[in-house]
């Protein structure tokens, strides 16, 4: 009993020390995001609270929590608190198999590109279930918006997935960063990567994609009822969600914790440091996008996931799976 | 041992509450919700005993996609809740059915079980069954080679479905405007832009 406690502490120990960089880097990339969107429009940003106003999420946070959490009379109350508890545990479970190195990971399980997918696909429900409790127009067609969105634009993310399964003939996340030690997949898979990108903006509801909370028609789509921490709670959740989405993205395509050459200078770089420098570089696209790119029409929006994306990821796929075949380049299963 | 027993009663034990719960709550959405939570418990349990291909699939296609479809019509049709418990309920029509379905499915897990169990050849794939191959790989393995026009069939019978429910539902509507990308993207102001000298007390027609 005593070694299963012993077991159990050791995990949880783990589990805070990768839980709390987690929380504070979504601080971080939440002042990083604004501060992007501020310089793209020739604004300054946050700027005045701490050393170039890097404390201002945690200023916002404070403020949040010293707010009153008001819950509408006609709510359903269970399903309404529920919500962004939902969106916040799912977003931060998911990093339990993101590999920040070859042995700096928290559970190293052999389908966890799959897990990473479940859990993403799962994120759809916080939504839907905040949305829905709230008992009001906006938000319920907020949710509605968001969760066609989410369901449609998972399925081509699936097939890209496939495609770079394909390649590598493994569901473990180590095994994939792995196989790209010679050759990165961003360079024989682009068009996927493209794809992968523009549909994790649409996952995320980041914009162009934010339909779901777009001010000008939903006000704040399915938060529009939530305030205090819970409010809180949506937008941490959405925020760990887009860094998750950012780790996959590095992971699938741009090898991972490795090096971008295994020489002298790169390589002596640790290999955690590769990653987050990954994940910086996806997320600085990400805020660009959101300070560049205007609004899509909602039907312009499906149009584009389930006609041209579907089509052409499945196209890639049969191409991916013919040129590995002929040119007998398949992965082989170590029987 | 201890911990792995504990885990599997402690999912069990859900899977089933959350199962009768589906057919006793008399909300709706909360029927979806016990759903959900019956689905996420039995895809632990496939975890927990070692096919974690199943489980990751299961959550994905069934709480990711299915249940979410589930929830969304539950939503949008509103349904009532139920006045009365079908327990209760005078004119219940749904136990019989119920019955008739449950019984039908038992024996055909009977019939399954059994005879996987007690009759050596009934499960007849001449690929080895390797044990050092990971789960994904079995399957895969087993799926492509024997089983592959059973596989194919599935997918066949799938998309048969999925036609058939676009063409039960599609229905030609009649004064829709439709967006044609096309032209929204080649417009340019000689082709959008027109001067019209209007008359007074008459106005301009624009036909559309």
């Amino acid at each position: 009993m005593i070694e299963y406690l012993q077991i159990l502490g050791q995990e949880i120990y783990k589990i805070i020390f990768l839980l709390v960089p987690i929380l504070v880097s979504v601080a971080m990339i939440v002042w990083l995001d604004r501060r992007v969107w501020g310089l793209v429009q020739k604004r300054r940003g946050p700027n005045v609270v701490g050393p170039f106003g890097l404390f201002q999420t945690l200023a916002d946070a404070l403020k949040y929590i010293f707010k009153e959490i008001i819950i509408p009379a006609s709510a359903n109350k269970v399903v309404f608190i529920l919500a962004p508890i939902v969106t916040m545990t799912l977003a931060l479970v998911a990093w339990a198999v993101i590999p920040m190195s070859e042995n700096l990971v928290l559970a190293d399980i052999n389908v966890g590109i799959l897990y990473l997918f479940a859990v993403s696909s799962l994120g759809v429900y916080g939504i839907i279930m905040g949305g829905w409790a709230s008992n009001s127009k906006y938000p319920f067609l907020g949710a509605i918006r968001s969760a066609a969105q989410m369901v449609s634009y998972e399925v081509s993310i699936g097939i890209i997935i496939i495609n770079v399964l394909l390649c590598v003939g493994s569901l473990n996340l180590n095994e994939i960063v792995i196989a790209q030690k010679e050759l990165w997949y961003v360079i024989p898979l682009f068009p996927m990567f493209v794809i992968f990108f523009i549909s994790a903006l649409a996952e995320t509801n980041r914009p162009p994609f934010d339909l779901p909370e777009a001010e000008a028609e939903l006000v704040a789509g399915y938060q529009t009822e939530y305030s205090g921490m819970m409010y809180a709670m949506f937008w941490l959740g959405e925020y760990a969600n887009i860094l998750l989405m950012c780790a996959m993205g590095s992971i699938l395509f741009l090898g991972g914790w490795l090096p971008i050459m295994d020489v002298y200078p790169l390589n002596v770089i640790p290999a955690p440091l590769w990653m987050i420098l990954k994940i910086l570089f996806l997320f600085l696209l990400f805020a660009l996008i959101k300070a560049i790119v205007p609004r899509y029409r909602y039907d312009q929006l499906m149009r584009l996931g389930w006609k041209i994306f579907l089509p052409f990821s499945l196209i890639y796929l049969v191409l991916t799976a013919s040129f590995l075949f002929y040119f007998d380049k398949l992965p082989k299963v170590s029987i | 041992m201890i911990v792995h027993s504990i885990f599997f009663y402690f999912f069990s034990v859900i899977a089933i509450f959350s199962s009768l719960m589906v057919i006793t709550s008399r909300s709706t959405i909360n029927s979806v919700f016990f759903l959900i939570l019956d689905f996420i418990s039995v895809g632990c349990l496939f975890i927990m005993v070692g096919a974690e291909f199943l489980g990751m699939i299961l959550l994905i296609v069934y709480v990711g996609a299915v249940a979410v479809l589930f929830l969304f019509v539950v939503m949008m049709l509103n349904v009532a809740e139920q006045k009365q418990s079908w327990f209760i309920g005078k004119k219940s029509t749904h136990i019989p059915t119920g019955l008739i379905v449950s019984v039908l499915i038992l024996l055909e897990l009977l019939v399954v079980v059994g005879g996987w169990k007690y009759k050596e050849d009934v499960m007849s794939s001449s690929t080895l069954i390797l044990s050092n191959v990971s789960n994904t790989h079995q399957l895969g393995l087993v799926m492509y080679t024997d089983y592959i026009l059973y596989f194919q069939l599935a997918g066949v019978v799938l998309l048969l479905a999925m036609i058939g429910a676009i063409l039960l539902t599609f229905r030609e509507r009649v004064g829709v405007k439709k967006q044609s990308y096309i032209n929204q993207i080649s417009r340019n102001p000689s082709s959008s832009i027109e001067l019209v000298e209007a008359k007074s007390n008459q106005g301009v027609r624009v036909d559309d």
